[in-house]
C-alpha cells in the first residue's frame, strides 16, 4: 500500500528537465512571444485601457468603472446584448439540430451523396459580406420573396423581416444558418462516418429502432465531434458582425444592432476608445463565463476519475 | 467649347513647362468624394495640382465620412500617413494635432494672408489650435435646408410651401395623393442632422447654441426644447413611410415627386442638378426651413500628416495654397455645389440656391455647426438615440428628450 502511495506521486509529479527536447523548446519560442505578447498582453491592455477616458488616442486618465455605467445604460447596447441572446440561441439549437439531420440523411448510402454535400456546403465558402447581401435582396420586399409571391397571385403576403423592428434579427438569422448549416453537416457526417458498422448491426440485431440508435447511441458517441461544432458555432455567434452590417446595418434604428458592430464604432467611428473596450471586455467576460465551466468539466474532471 | 478646351490644356502643358524645373513629386490625396458631382469636383483640385508640376495619387475611399474618417485615421495613427486628407474641420481632428502628426500650415497661410480672405472667419479658427492653422479648408456645406418637389404639391393640389409650418399644414393633402410627405434615410446622421435643423429653425440660434456649446443640460431638458421634440415627433410620422437608407435615395424621392420634401445639407443640390432639375421651376430650397434664415458653416478641409521627405512637405504647402487660390475655389465649389470659403470671389455662374446660400452668408446668417462643438463621442451618442426615436413609434418625445439631456449633461 505504502509502495502504491509513492508510485502514484511520481507519477503526478513529473520530474523537471528544462534541457530536455531543448531544440523543441527553442521552436515553441515564437509562438510563446506571439501569444503571450500579442494575446494575453493586447487583452490585458484593452482591459486596463478600458478603465481610462481615452478617446482618439490611448491615455492613461483613469476613471474606475464610469465606461462601463454608461455601457449598460445605453439602449443600444442593451439592445445588442438581446439581440445577441436571441442570435446565439436560435442559431445554435438550429444549426445543430439541422446540420445534424442533414448529415444523418446524407448517412442513408443515397445515390448523388457528393453532390448534395456540395450544395449543401457550397453557401459557406461565400463572405458573410456576399452572404449578407444576397439575403438583402432576398428578404426586400420589392426585390425578393415579398414579390415573387405576390406576383403568383397572393396580394396581401407580407414578408418583410428587414424593415421591422421586431423581427430584423431573425432575417439575420436566416441568412447565418444558410450560410453556416452546410459546414456543421460536414463535420457532424464526419462524425457519423466514425461510428463502427458494427454498432449499427448490433443496435439492428437487438431491434432498437433507427431514431432511437441516433439518440442514445450514436450522438452520445459523438460527443467530441459536437464539442468542435459547439465551439465553432459559439465564435461565430459573438464576432458576428459582417452579416448585419451588409444586411439591415444595425437598423431599421438601432432594431438588429450586435455587440461586435457596438464596439467596433465607438472606437473608430466615436473616437471613444475606451467606451470600446469597455463594451469588448464585456464581450470578453460573457465568453469567459461560457468557456470556464465548460473547460472545468472538460479538463479538471477527467483527471479525477 | 472646343477653343476653350484647348486653350486650357495649352494653359496646363505651359504651367508644367513653366514647373519643369522641380521634380514632380507624387503625393497621395484620400477623401470620400464618390458621388457624381463630387467626384468631378475632386478632378478639379487634381487637375490644378497636377498643373503646378506635381501629382495628385487619388485615394477616394468609398462610402460616407463615416466609413473613411476610421481608415484615414488609423493610416495617419499606424504610422502610413497619405499626402494630405480630407476631413471635417472641427474637433475630429483634435487629438491628431495634440499628437504632432498633422503638419503646421501656419508659414503659407500668413505668407498668403489667409486670415484676410477667409470667410467667416469661423472656418480658419477651427483650423486653429494654440494660433496655428493646421488644415486649408475648401467649401462651405449647410444642414439647413429644405429641398421641396414641385411635382409632389401640384399632384397634391396645394401650393408649394414657403415655410416649414405651411408644410406641416400640407402634409394631410400630400398623404391623401400617395406621397410620402417628408423623405428620411433612415441612418443616424441624416436623422440627427435633421433634428439639429429643426433645433437652429424653430428654437433659434440662442438654444442650439446654450445647449450644444455651452453644454446646458437645463436647457436640454427645458420646455423650448420640449416643442422641438415634439415637432420632431410630428415629423416622424410624416417620415415614417419613407423606407430607404440613403440620403441620395431620399432625395431621389423627392426629385421623381414621390416624397414632398427632404431635410438634407446643401450636397442634396448636385443631385438635383444631375437629374437636369432647375431651382425654383422644379424644385425649391428653403434656407432654416423658411422660419430662420440661417446656415451653418460645416464643410470640408484638407490637413497634411506630417511626412519625412522634405520634397513631399513642400508639395504638400503647394497643394495647401492651390486649394485655397481663387480659380481653384469658383472651379471646385461650382462643380460640388457648395459655397467657397473665399469673400472676394465671384460667383455669377451659381443657380438659385446657391445664390440664397451666398446672401445669407454676406448678410452674416451664420451659426456654427455640430462639429465645431461636439465631440466625434458625443455625435455618435446623439445619432444614436436619433435613429433609435425616428424609427421606433413607440419610443415617445419626453422619453427621448429626456436622454437627449442625459447626453448632454455627460458632453464635454
Amino acid at each position: 500500500m505504502n509502495h502504491q502511495i509513492t508510485h502514484k506521486g511520481a507519477q503526478g509529479r513529473r520530474p523537471f528537465r528544462p534541457l530536455r527536447n531543448l531544440n523543441a523548446k527553442i521552436a515553441a519560442i515564437p509562438m510563446i512571444l506571439t501569444a503571450m505578447v500579442v494575446f494575453v498582453g493586447g487583452t490585458i491592455w484593452t482591459v486596463v485601457y478600458s478603465f481610462t477616458n481615452s478617446r482618439l488616442l490611448p491615455r492613461e486618465q483613469f476613471v474606475g468603472l464610469k465606461q462601463y455605467e454608461r455601457l449598460w445604460g445605453t439602449s443600444r447596447w442593451q439592445v445588442s446584448i438581446e439581440n445577441l441572446l436571441i442570435f446565439g440561441v436560435c442559431s445554435l439549437v438550429l444549426s445543430l439540430v439541422i446540420g445534424f439531420v442533414l448529415a444523418a440523411l446524407l448517412d442513408q448510402k443515397i445515390r448523388f451523396e457528393d453532390t448534395f454535400r456540395t450544395i449543401f456546403l457550397y453557401p459557406f465558402a461565400m463572405s458573410f459580406i456576399v452572404t449578407g447581401l444576397v439575403w438583402q435582396w432576398i428578404l426586400n420586399p420589392r426585390l425578393g420573396v415579398q414579390n415573387v409571391v405576390r406576383d403568383l397571385g397572393w396580394d396581401s403576403f407580407v414578408f418583410d423581416p428587414l424593415n421591422n423592428a421586431d423581427i430584423a434579427i431573425y432575417g439575420i438569422l436566416i441568412a447565418a444558418i444558410w450560410q453556416g448549416t452546410g459546414f456543421i453537416m460536414c463535420l457532424m457526417l464526419a462524425g457519423l462516418r466514425g461510428i463502427d458498422e458494427d454498432i449499427w448491426k448490433a443496435a439492428r440485431v437487438d431491434g432498437i429502432p433507427a431514431w432511437k440508435t441516433y439518440i442514445f447511441i450514436v450522438i452520445p458517441m459523438m460527443r467530441p465531434v459536437f464539442i468542435t461544432t459547439l465551439v465553432i458555432i459559439a465564435a461565430g455567434i459573438v464576432k458576428v458582425y459582417d452579416l448585419v452590417v451588409a444586411q439591415t446595418s444595425g437598423g431599421p434604428g438601432i432594431a438588429s444592432e450586435v455587440p461586435a458592430k457596438y464596439v467596433y464604432e465607438k472606437m473608430f467611428q466615436s473616437q471613444n476608445l475606451a467606451q470600446g473596450f469597455a463594451a469588448s471586455t464585456m464581450m470578453l467576460l460573457a465568453v469567459l463565463i461560457v468557456l470556464i465551466p465548460w473547460a472545468y468539466l472538460e479538463f479538471g474532471g477527467r483527471r479525477r476519475d | 467649347m472646343n477653343l476653350k478646351t484647348t486653350f486650357s490644356v495649352a494653359a496646363v502643358v505651359a504651367a508644367s513647362c513653366a514647373a519643369g524645373g522641380a521634380q514632380a513629386t507624387e503625393l497621395e490625396v484620400t477623401h470620400w468624394w464618390t458621388s457624381g458631382g463630387e467626384a468631378a469636383a475632386a478632378a478639379e483640385l487634381a487637375k490644378a495640382f497636377n498643373a503646378t508640376g506635381n501629382t495628385w495619387v487619388d485615394g477616394a475611399i468609398a462610402g460616407s465620412g463615416g466609413v473613411a474618417r476610421p481608415i484615414i485615421v488609423s493610416r495617419i495613427i499606424g504610422g502610413d500617413p497619405m499626402g494630405a486628407t480630407q476631413l471635417n474641420h472641427g474637433r475630429q481632428a483634435e487629438e491628431l494635432i495634440e499628437a504632432g502628426l498633422l503638419q503646421d500650415l501656419t508659414e503659407v497661410a500668413e505668407a498668403e494672408g489667409w486670415a484676410d480672405f477667409v470667410n467667416p472667419t469661423s472656418l480658419l479658427d477651427s483650423c486653429t489650435l494654440d494660433g496655428k492653422i493646421y488644415c486649408v479648408p475648401v467649401n462651405i456645406h449647410s444642414w439647413e435646408w429644405m429641398w421641396l418637389s414641385h411635382q409632389a404639391f401640384e399632384d397634391a393640389g396645394v401650393d408649394v410651401p414657403a415655410d416649414w409650418n405651411e408644410f406641416v399644414a400640407a402634409a394631410p393633402a400630400l398623404q391623401e395623393a400617395g406621397k410620402v410627405p417628408l423623405a428620411m434615410g433612415g441612418q443616424g446622421w441624416q436623422q440627427n442632422g435633421a433634428f439639429g435643423v429643426l433645433t437652429y429653425a424653430i428654437g433659434g440660434v440662442d438654444l442650439w447654441s446654450q445647449i450644444n456649446a455651452d453644454k446646458d443640460a437645463e436647457a436640454a431638458a427645458g420646455p423650448e426644447m420640449g416643442k422641438i421634440f415634439e415637432a420632431a415627433a410630428a415629423a416622424r410620422e410624416l417620415a415614417k413611410d419613407s423606407n430607404v437608407q440613403d440620403w441620395n435615395q431620399a432625395t431621389n424621392l423627392v426629385i421623381t415627386g414621390q416624397a414632398g420634401a427632404q431635410i438634407m445639407g446643401d450636397w442634396a443640390q448636385g443631385e438635383f442638378q444631375v437629374a437636369g432639375q432647375v431651382a425654383g421651376e422644379d424644385y425649391t430650397c428653403l434656407p432654416g426651413l423658411g422660419l430662420n434664415e440661417i446656415i451653418s458653416t460645416g464643410g470640408d478641409a484638407f490637413y497634411f500628416p506630417k511626412l519625412d521627405d522634405p520634397a513631399k512637405t513642400e508639395a504638400q504647402l503647394k497643394l495647401a495654397s492651390t486649394m485655397i487660390s481663387k480659380q481653384v475655389q469658383v472651379a471646385f465649389n461650382l462643380k460640388k455645389g457648395s459655397l467657397p470659403v473665399r469673400g472676394d470671389i465671384d460667383l455669377s455662374a451659381a443657380n438659385d440656391c446657391m445664390k440664397k446660400g451666398l446672401e445669407i452668408l454676406a448678410a452674416g446668417g451664420i451659426v456654427p455647426t455640430g462639429d465645431n462643438v461636439l465631440t466625434a463621442d458625443t455625435t455618435g451618442q446623439m445619432e444614436d438615440l436619433q435613429t433609435e426615436f425616428w424609427s421606433d413609434l413607440s419610443m415617445t418625445a419626453e422619453e427621448a428628450q429626456a436622454r437627449y439631456a442625459d447626453i448632454i449633461s455627460d458632453a464635454d
